[in-house]
């Protein structure tokens, strides 16, 4: 298992009050997502643990443009990988923090 | 002294050794491979049906055994490359020239027979590139055709797989061709006839009834949330903007999704009735909850689907049915049909370049077009006007300002990345390296990147009518290509303004919710709940069945 930690400052901090999400499963091609409102301000950690090797690049690359255009500041999100493709990754991000900010 | 008949009697001298092995039109299945050696001669063009779903598999494995002494140098000239016997046709040496159009299941047969040079490739083309042909220069000298039964006389019912056989059978017929036909059996009294028995020089039983693929069956289980996301942006971002009626679709579980959205998230849209009425389609089993649920008007069909029958037969409000209650299918027809008188065609690739061109065809497969060339492309002949049509051409801007003409809607539905991460995006199109390889006149493109109005993937939709300049062409497709090179060579800011400009939407831009792209949200979620909706007339093939 591979170990991989992105941390950014995001441009606001994620609008919602639920201290914390789970979506998607650990299964081939899937992933599952937790979200945490811990972190102050700003601030955005993503921890990844993934099965498949090689892919840094691309994470890296998913986890910037998802903190770009989601400003999930104030998240600690840990991602635990299935070898889900980065389409795939987008998603579960979008769709953890459509969590967070449902009433 | 002109002699104007020579074909009729070269007709005749077929005939007169044909007859030695039949009775009447009648031939015992055991006397095939010597009666197709009598009709045949060497050189000729032939086409073995040889469809894009029903196979006359008896007389292709009869031609097999032909002695490459007596059939040789054939030229193969038929719109299906599908079964094994097909390439051994070349293998064996009996055959040597081929024009043809579709190859799915033997795309890479078909690779590795072209390169060992046992294949002379004329064409790949599209259906009704290849019917025309039939009518001008390629014109079998005989046909081998294939129909559900057949009665002394020798006229045939074709049942719902009517598929090309009677473009073929009209071609070959009137230019004094010779037409045989496996049938699964004789009747006294046939439920229609599709084609006249005067049509039709020799009959035989096959010892086993036709095979049919069955090619347009998706099953609901294995659709994705990212092709549901997809689907979302498609029926949202496209279907309503455009008032899309008159549509075709491709084949894919992309657009599987869209159908089986119909009766849950484009309902919730108030959709029903604006959208998706009336189409040009084959009897895809997925489209089912939304016919049941009054979405659709009617279905004309290039060919059948295996187990759909009996649905179809109870639905003849909506498909194209004989007065037996039996459905038709016709490629030729359905194929101008969704050329000229569909606002919208929405398939699927496996690349698409930075000009919007995209083929199916990669290193190790050639695997031909089929249709999607004609569905896929603004028909310069099309003369009457619809709302789609014209507000396609108005964004398109590229006529002259007092004489705006209408544009076809032409949209590419991928995933950025394919099986194993193979991206869908590329600089350069592996079809360019086969022609090279091959020596290829003309390198295979499905769909030319002209003809294309809008590629949707996961990240966004593109639409190219609204862009102005090459430049913007490219960043509006690298905009939308997720985590692929392409995707992540793009020009941010340039892709940003193209987003203001609404030549990129992402899926926060049309207000999709992402966790509506759940699989919830499709009518149907198995093989099984498609049998449900239809009041269990759908008839799954075995190899669906997994309960």
């Amino acid at each position: 298992m591979l170990t991989l930690r992105f941390s950014h400052t995001a441009k606001n901090r994620l609008s919602g009050k639920k201290d914390k999400a789970i979506i998607g499963v650990v299964a081939s091609g899937n992933l599952e997502v937790l979200l945490e409102r811990v972190l102050p301000g700003a601030e955005c950690e993503v921890d990844i643990a993934t099965p498949v090797r090689g892919y840094d690049e691309t994470w890296k690359a998913v986890v910037a443009e998802f903190v770009e255009r989601s400003s999930p500041g104030g998240l600690r999100i840990s991602i635990n990988d299935g070898g889900a493709r980065p389409d795939m990754v987008y998603l579960r991000l979008m769709q953890g923090c459509a969590l967070m900010e449902a009433e | 002294m002109a002699d104007w008949r020579s074909e009729g009697r070269a007709r005749d001298d077929r005939l007169d050794a044909g007859r030695k092995f039949a009775e009447g039109k009648m031939v015992a299945h055991d006397k095939t491979t010597a009666l197709l050696e009598a009709v045949i001669r060497p050189g000729d063009r032939i086409c073995l049906e040889g469809d894009n779903q029903k196979q006359a598999d008896f007389l292709a494995s009869c031609l097999v055994k032909a002695n490459p002494k007596v059939l040789h140098d054939l030229h193969v000239v038929q719109s299906g490359i599908v079964l094994p016997e097909h390439i051994d046709l070349f293998e064996k040496g009996i055959a040597k020239k081929l024009d043809y159009s579709y190859s799915g299941p033997q795309g890479a047969a078909l690779a590795r027979a072209l390169n060992a040079g046992k294949i002379e490739l004329g064409a790949i083309h599209t259906y009704i590139e290849l019917f025309g042909r039939y009518f001008i220069d390629l014109t079998p000298h005989v046909a081998l055709t294939v129909a559900r039964s057949a009665d002394r006389e020798g006229n045939l019912y074709m049942g719902p797989n009517t598929e090309d056989s009677p473009t073929i059978i009209e071609a070959t017929a009137f230019k004094e061709g010779i037409v045989v036909a496996q049938v699964n059996e004789i009747v006294d009294k046939l439920p229609r006839v599709d084609i006249p028995g005067d049509r039709v020089d020799f009959v035989i039983a096959s010892p086993k009834p036709f095979y049919v693929e069955p090619l347009f069956t998706r099953d609901p289980a294995s659709i994705t949330e990212i092709q549901i996301l997809a689907a979302m942006m498609a029926i949202k971002g496209i279907y309503a903007e455009y008032g899309i009626r008159r549509l075709n679709h491709g084949i894919g579980y992309n657009t599987a999704a869209i159908e089986l959205l119909l009766p849950t998230y484009a309902d919730k849209l108030g959709l029903k009735g604006k959208i998706a009425t009336h189409w040009a389609l084959n009897p895809h089993p997925t489209l089912i909850p939304a016919i049941e649920s009054g979405w659709v008007k009617q279905i004309h069909s290039f060919g059948s689907e295996v187990g759909m029958d009996a649905y179809m037969s109870a639905r003849s409000d909506i498909y194209f049915t004989g007065r037996d209650g039996s459905m038709s299918s016709n490629r030729m027809y359905c194929q101008v049909a969704g050329l000229y008188a569909t606002d919208l065609f929405i398939g699927s690739t496996l690349q698409i370049d930075l000009n919007g061109n995209s083929s199916t065809v990669t290193q190790d497969r050639v695997a031909g077009f089929g249709g999607a060339p004609n569905m896929g492309s603004d028909a310069h002949g099309r003369r009457h006007p619809s709302e789609p049509w014209l507000k396609a051409g108005c964004e398109a801007g590229d006529g002259h300002p007092q004489l705006v003409r209408g544009r076809k809607l032409v949209v590419q539905l991928v995933e950025s990345f394919s099986e194993k991460m193979v991206p869908v995006f590329v600089e350069k199109l592996d079809s360019l390296d086969l022609a090279e390889k091959f020596k290829l006149q003309l390198a295979p493109v499905m769909i030319y990147g002209d003809d294309v109005t809008h590629i949707i993937s996961e990240e966004g939709i593109a639409n190219l009518l609204l862009c102005r300049t090459a430049e913007e062409r490219e960043q509006a497709i690298r905009g939308i290509a997720g985590f692929t090179d392409v995707g992540r060579g793009r020009d941010r800011k340039m892709v940003e303004k193209l987003r203001e400009r609404k030549i990129i939407r992402r899926p926060e831009d049309l207000g999709i919710n992402p966790l509506d792209a759940h699989r919830s949200m499709l009518a149907a979620r198995s093989i099984k709940d498609l049998m449900h909706w239809s009041g269990n007339l759908y008839d799954p093939p075995n190899k669906f069945r997994n309960w």
